[in-house]
């Protein structure tokens, strides 16, 4: 069988392949979601906070012999430390302005992050290899599929929807939620909202850093392997709708979907799909496809 | 009569003597500026930093301090400056550099956009650019001027040696990974020729965008077209994640990759499991005799990494260079262009190197294959040298120039 003269398992395999790309997408985005929605902050470093999970990975494995398992704990946790770090130290004090000085913090912060470990690393990057209980490959049937990204499917998605889960479903999520409507109110009910503020930036910074540990054995880790990704992610995100959290899940897995087939058809073409993909919605939708227009 | 003779050879070789002596302290004015400045183009921040980057800047440091630090009497300066891989950057910098700064020499120009547009600002201001890290044959072709030295190597020695090795091996069937800009395209036209030449087929191509985030995609496909040979007709980041998906998806079990454009950093950056028994051409390498190890300890003890064929190419250059102001006692663009197109160049980069009419400096290149684990007995032990391609044979022949100054006469 063949659909527009591609085999149906050629077809089936480059769908998989979309999916675990999409995978990276929907965590990536999902971090910027969070962030952006309950703290109005555009965090343009997240690129650089993906690759300094990747790196937390290589710097563990050479330096403290830290397994991958470890790592995919430890290096979201450091990362995230330091996130809350660059929330207190810097992020706070702009809250109350517009959205432009946010970025433009965040900006020269990727520049820095960038040059700091590129003057370390160099730009070759660093190999870090596949975890050995996740060597090797299974015939799926269409095709052959490395068992590690099949793991990296299965791990994106129990963390996307246990945020989402987190987030909408809970108590602790009401709270969040409450806060960013109207912060002052929630305060009054004896909550802290700074606090709770600081947490929420540590966890989207951890989970572009999980991203990143994921990432390691897959690509090169490499200072600017971030830089490459980001902006694809700023678009799933303006797709899916600004502060979407379901919204940023269902889109970047799509859009995986999408340029993976965009692979087969043009290749030439698969960089630029999800930006025309971009401009078409804000034409339509211009809050995204799971926005709410304010 | 016997003693007249004698008197007369001895006045004639002392008058020569001091003619020499005289070649060696430089005529008044002979020297722009009372200063030699060599001034590299790089990209000091970019993918391509860690072949070229600051390390082309201390190779050229290097033939500088090996020359003695001094031409004809003057100092000898050395600058840098980032291109950021962008082709406006760079030909801006080469402009102020010659008009504004006094530079006589610009040296690695790698990017081959960059190169490109460098060569026609040396072109207009009449100075001279020894282009090292650019891999384009259109610097000797359709862009050639008569300032222009296109040093190290260029994408039809690359594929005329990796892909002529592969053929003869067998690899008749060749599918393309190729990055889809200029250098790509031209890269798998070159070898997609070499290969068709050599009796063999080419199954197809897919074209990647330059950075592509994930390489699985395009493997499957010259996965199924079956083709014996994947050729990588990319560079840097591209290539080393291109083999990275390879070896992952097993591609490497049923078909040879053959890396078009490796540079020892990439398989440093890789490993030798990764990349064990891949061909590539390289033109040069800091393993092949005492001389090149001597260099490449050298630049190891500064930079704590072994060079590359373009900073190796860098340093060759500016020795070059110098030995040609030496040699007319000028700085003067034209004559040092005439005295280089003349002398043989003979350090550790090349043996009876020579700068053709258009350009193109002919030097042997090395075909390569990549060692096993097993083989590598200390660090950037990495190649066999499987043969060495002459010169003459690896570069494009004059009679197939499409560049003016030749199909001009």
């Amino acid at each position: 069988m063949e659909i527009f003269g591609v085999p149906l398992q050629a077809m089936l395999g480059q769908l998989l392949l979309g999916l675990v790309n999409g995978s990276f997408y929907a965590m990536l985005s999902l971090g910027l979601a969070v962030i952006f929605g309950l703290l109005n902050i555009i965090n343009f470093s997240h690129g650089a906070l993906y690759m300094m999970g990747a790196y937390g990975a290589y710097i563990g494995l050479t330096t403290f012999e830290m397994n991958y398992w470890v790592a995919l704990v430890v290096a979201p946790l450091v990362v995230g430390a330091f996130g809350m770090v660059i929330e207190r130290a810097m992020l706070q004090w702009l809250y109350k302005l517009d959205h432009l000085y946010g970025l433009l913090l965040t900006f020269g912060l990727t520049l820095m992050l960038e040059g700091l470990f590129r003057s370390f690393f160099g730009v070759s990057g660093q190999p870090y290899p596949v975890p050995d209980a996740l060597r090797g490959a299974t015939d799926v049937g269409f095709m052959v599929l490395p068992n590690y990204r099949a793991w990296v499917v299965l791990a994106s998605l129990i963390v996307c929807f246990a945020t989402w889960f987190v987030i909408e479903r809970t108590k602790l999520g009401a709270y969040l939620r409450a806060a960013t409507e109207n912060p002052k109110l929630v305060q009054a009910f004896g909550i802290n909202v700074p606090l709770m503020v600081m947490l929420t930036f540590g966890f989207g910074v951890a989970l572009a850093a999980f991203a990143g540990v994921l990432a390691a054995p897959i690509i090169q880790v490499n200072p600017l392997m971030g830089s490459n990704l980001i902006i694809v992610v700023f678009a799933v995100v303006v797709i899916g709708g600004m502060g979407s959290i379901m919204g940023a899940i269902l889109t970047g897995l799509g859009l995986g979907l999408i340029e993976g087939l965009t692979k087969v058809f043009y290749p030439e073409a698969s960089s630029t799909v999800v930006f025309v993909i971009m401009i078409i919605v804000l034409l339509v939708r211009p809050a995204g496809l799971f926005g709410k227009e304010k | 009569m016997k003693q007249k003779t004698l008197i007369a050879l001895a006045v004639s070789a002392a008058l020569l003597a001091a003619t020499a002596a005289y070649a060696q302290q430089a005529k008044p004015g002979a020297i722009s500026g009372d200063v030699v400045k060599v001034g590299v183009l790089t990209d000091m921040s970019g993918l391509y930093s860690d072949l070229g980057g600051q390390g082309s800047v201390e190779a050229a440091k290097m033939a500088v301090a090996d020359f003695g630090g001094k031409v004809l009497g003057k100092n000898i300066e050395v600058i840098g400056a980032d291109h950021q891989n962008k082709a406006d950057v760079g030909a801006q910098k080469a402009r102020e550099w010659f008009d504004q700064q006094g530079v006589d020499m610009i040296t690695d120009a790698l990017n081959s956009a960059v190169g490109i547009a460098v060569t026609k600002v040396a072109g207009e201001k009449k100075r001279i650019l020894m282009d090292v890290g650019a891999a384009s044959t259109r610097l000797t072709n359709e862009d050639c001027n008569p300032y222009t030295v296109h040093y190290a190597y260029d994408t039809y020695a690359l594929a005329n040696g990796t892909g002529n090795a592969i053929v003869k091996q067998g690899g008749k069937s060749w599918f393309f990974l190729t990055a889809d800009y200029a250098f790509g395209h031209s890269l798998e036209a070159d070898t997609a020729n070499v290969v068709k030449a050599g009796g063999g087929t080419v199954a197809g191509a897919v074209r990647h965008p330059l950075n592509a985030a994930d390489f699985s995609s395009f493997l499957l496909q010259a996965q199924a077209s079956k083709a014996q040979i994947v050729g990588l007709a990319n560079a840097g980041g591209d290539t080393i994640n291109s083999i990275k998906a390879a070896n992952e998806f097993g591609i490497t079990k049923n078909q040879k990759l053959a890396g078009l454009l490796v540079f020892i950093t990439d398989i440093h950056s890789l490993g030798l499991p990764t990349t064990q028994g891949m061909f590539l051409t390289d033109g040069w390498y800091w393993d092949l005799n005492d001389e090149t190890r001597k260099f490449g300890r050298r630049y190891f003890d500064k930079m704590k990494k072994m060079p590359t064929m373009v900073q190796a190419g860098v340093y060759s250059s500016t020795l070059t260079y110098l030995k040609a102001v030496a040699a007319v006692g000028t700085d003067n663009a034209d004559a040092v262009m005439a005295q280089l197109k003349k002398a043989k160049i003979n350090d550790m980069f090349a043996k009876n190197g020579y700068v053709r009419a258009d350009g193109r400096m002919i030097h042997d290149m090395y075909l390569m294959e990549v060692k096993k684990q097993s083989e590598s007995k200390y660090p950037w032990d990495y190649y066999h040298v499987r043969a060495t391609i002459p010169g003459e044979q690896a570069y494009q022949p004059l009679s197939l120039s499409r560049c003016p100054m030749i199909t001009k006469k």
